[in-house]
């Protein structure tokens, strides 16, 4: 089973509740793997602590040109959507910061002149926390397109039952790119007013996946009621609500676990975890 | 002038931190960046003056009744968006079909279907907006559901809130940037006056905050640092201004934690609108500092 832990808005607890969900998990003697797919800004690790085992760079092809060969037909510039690749009296240009890695200029090239070399976009860590299976990807900083690297982390998921995907904010290509292939979507937002409306474009977005999706409600006793009216008349499962408390807080702000640190906490996500087994039983 | 308000880790409260300094500033254009998950215009309630469809780019669609199976269209595509569970036309059983969602809008199916089965056109991504508000002009935007190219959607709330600010004569665009180091940060960054990061003390804010300054530094954009809810580990405070001061950064100041900025949400009003003492004085000192910056004055904060 996938479940991926998005939210809409950044900071309402997603890594908090991925990192204690795949720690909860493990402890009860399942079998997990938890995938850090924020690659623009993993926290999995710093609550995890995994021991990294296997560090390997992710890179895209991109296309080169033999100006040997190129007869300046100017083809590769008419099939490239994304100004990538520019032709002008017989000199090709490259921008590789701008390439998508589709390949057509490849393909349409009738002088074989482009073949393409590996452009670095960022690492791919993997290890074990524990008993976790941990995977991380880290997009090298200014590079400016995440879903390529998240589809890497994806590819590298070691068999698990238990798959916990750490999403990325938004609801753009890097969060629709996460969730893909997931069984299920856990929802966390804060019952505020910026929280709620990130939480419906969230919802929006799940529903055009048509992956099922239940509610997670961090800092419960903050904000006010609308966030649990508007999953009410919207029929939306809300799963958990978890208070917002200081020294929970405390703890994230250190990297601790809140499972690892109280018994009352670990008792929270072991309700979640059932909450979600039932969810997505057959 | 344009000041980008960004964090790399989402919820540090960049929007909070922008909406009071709009109540602040006296002559100056707001744009909302952070186009898919937009929350200034709860606090700002836009009446909106001027609305603009957005296309970010392409996608590819098979036209059923063209379609001769051939399987080109998958031979090609390096994004797994096509598959052979396409209806059935009278001449072949199945035919090919595109997910619009996994589709990159590449066209390189379009180009190589021998039957010409492909239909590849503009599509709409989205919306933006000039509005009127209480603090003045707004751009923001709206970008579709599970859409792509937040980068292309951000540069144009920028162009139209520059373009704003010259005709007005207005003297600083405010930025609402999104969470990351991606593509929506990289098109809300370049090129700007001023990057003021506002993070929070924990450690993933550390984490997120190191690397969103190195970004700032790749593109050369001077940066300042504002720890908000500094009372929450003052250690690590005291680490990340430290590290800001290491990196060529000022402080902007720090905020405190105060659930009068909850109370504010709720009240669609900015902090700063709500109150004086707290975290509002503390946001004004931040604002102070920052104007200090962007007009080259030797600003009051420390140095850290």
């Amino acid at each position: 089973v996938r479940i991926a832990v998005a939210s809409g808005k950044g900071g309402t607890g997603k890594t908090t509740v991925a990192t204690n969900l795949a720690f909860v998990a493990a402890r009860a003697g399942r079998s997990v793997a938890y995938l850090d797919c924020d690659v623009e800004e993993p926290n999995g690790a710093i609550f995890l602590k995994p021991r990294i085992g296997e560090d390997r760079e992710v890179s895209l092809p991109v296309p080169r040109v033999d100006p040997a060969r190129c007869t300046g037909c100017g083809q590769c510039g008419r099939i490239c959507q994304y100004s990538a690749i520019l032709s002008m009296n017989k000199t090709v240009l490259t921008f590789p910061e701008l390439c998508h890695s589709c390949g057509g200029c490849l393909l349409v090239c009738p002088a074989g002149a482009i073949s393409e070399v590996p452009r670095r976009i960022g690492r791919l860590e993997s290890g074990l926390a524990g008993e976790v299976r941990f995977v991380q990807g880290l997009l090298d900083v200014g590079q400016a397109t995440s879903p390529p690297l998240i589809r890497a982390v994806k590819a590298a998921a070691p068999a698990a039952e238990l798959t916990v995907v750490d999403c990325p904010p938004g609801t753009s290509c890097p969060v629709i790119e996460a969730i893909r292939g997931a069984d299920y979507v856990l929802l966390v937002t804060e019952p505020t007013p910026f929280g709620l409306n990130d939480l419906q474009l969230a919802v929006e977005t799940v529903r055009q996946l048509e992956t099922p999706f239940g509610v997670l409600i961090n800092r419960a006793d903050s904000g006010d009621g609308q966030t649990r009216r508007y999953c009410r008349i919207e029929r939306i499962a809300v799963l958990a609500e978890i208070p917002d408390v200081r020294e929970v807080a405390e703890a994230y702000s250190r990297g601790v676990l809140a499972a690892e640190m109280s018994e009352h906490y670990r008792h929270g996500f072991e309700h979640l975890l059932a909450a979600l087994d039932k969810e997505t039983a057959p | 002038m344009e000041l980008v308000v960004i964090s790399g880790k989402g919820g540090t409260g960049k929007t909070s931190v922008v909406a009071s300094f709009a109540a602040l500033a006296e002559n100056a254009v707001l744009a909302d960046c952070d186009v898919d998950a937009a929350d200034l215009h709860l606090v700002l309630d836009p009446k909106i003056i001027r609305r603009e469809a957005f296309s970010g780019g392409k996608l590819a669609r098979v036209v059923a009744d063209k379609c001769v199976g051939c399987g080109k269209c998958h031979e090609v595509c390096r994004f797994a968006a096509v598959s052979f569970d396409g209806p059935g036309n009278g001449a072949v059983d199945k035919t090919y079909r595109i997910d619009p969602i996994a589709c990159e809008g590449c066209g390189v199916c379009a180009w190589f279907c021998p039957a010409g089965a492909i239909d590849f056109a503009p599509v709409d991504n989205g919306e933006w907006f000039v509005s009127e508000t209480r603090c003045g002009p707004m751009v923001h935007a709206r970008l579709g559901v599970a859409q792509e190219n937040s980068g292309k959607l951000v540069g144009i709330v920028r162009a139209a809130a520059r373009e704003i600010a010259e005709r007005q004569g207005r003297d600083v665009v405010i930025i609402d940037g999104a969470p990351g180091i991606g593509c929506p940060v990289i098109a809300s960054i370049t090129g700007a006056s001023l990057v003021l990061i506002v993070t929070e003390p924990t450690l993933s804010g550390m984490h997120d905050m190191r690397r969103v300054a190195e970004l700032a530094r790749h593109f050369a954009i001077p940066a300042m640092v504002c720890v908000n809810k500094w009372d929450l580990n003052p250690r690590i405070a005291d680490e990340i201004e430290a590290f800001a001061g290491d990196g060529g950064m000022r402080s902007a100041g720090r905020v405190r934690y105060d659930p009068a900025v909850t109370q504010a949400q709720l009240r669609r009003r900015s902090v700063v609108e709500c109150g004086a003492g707290g975290c509002a004085e503390d946001i004004r000192n931040v604002w102070q500092n920052v104007k200090g910056e962007l007009n080259g004055r030797d600003p009051t904060c420390r140095r850290t």
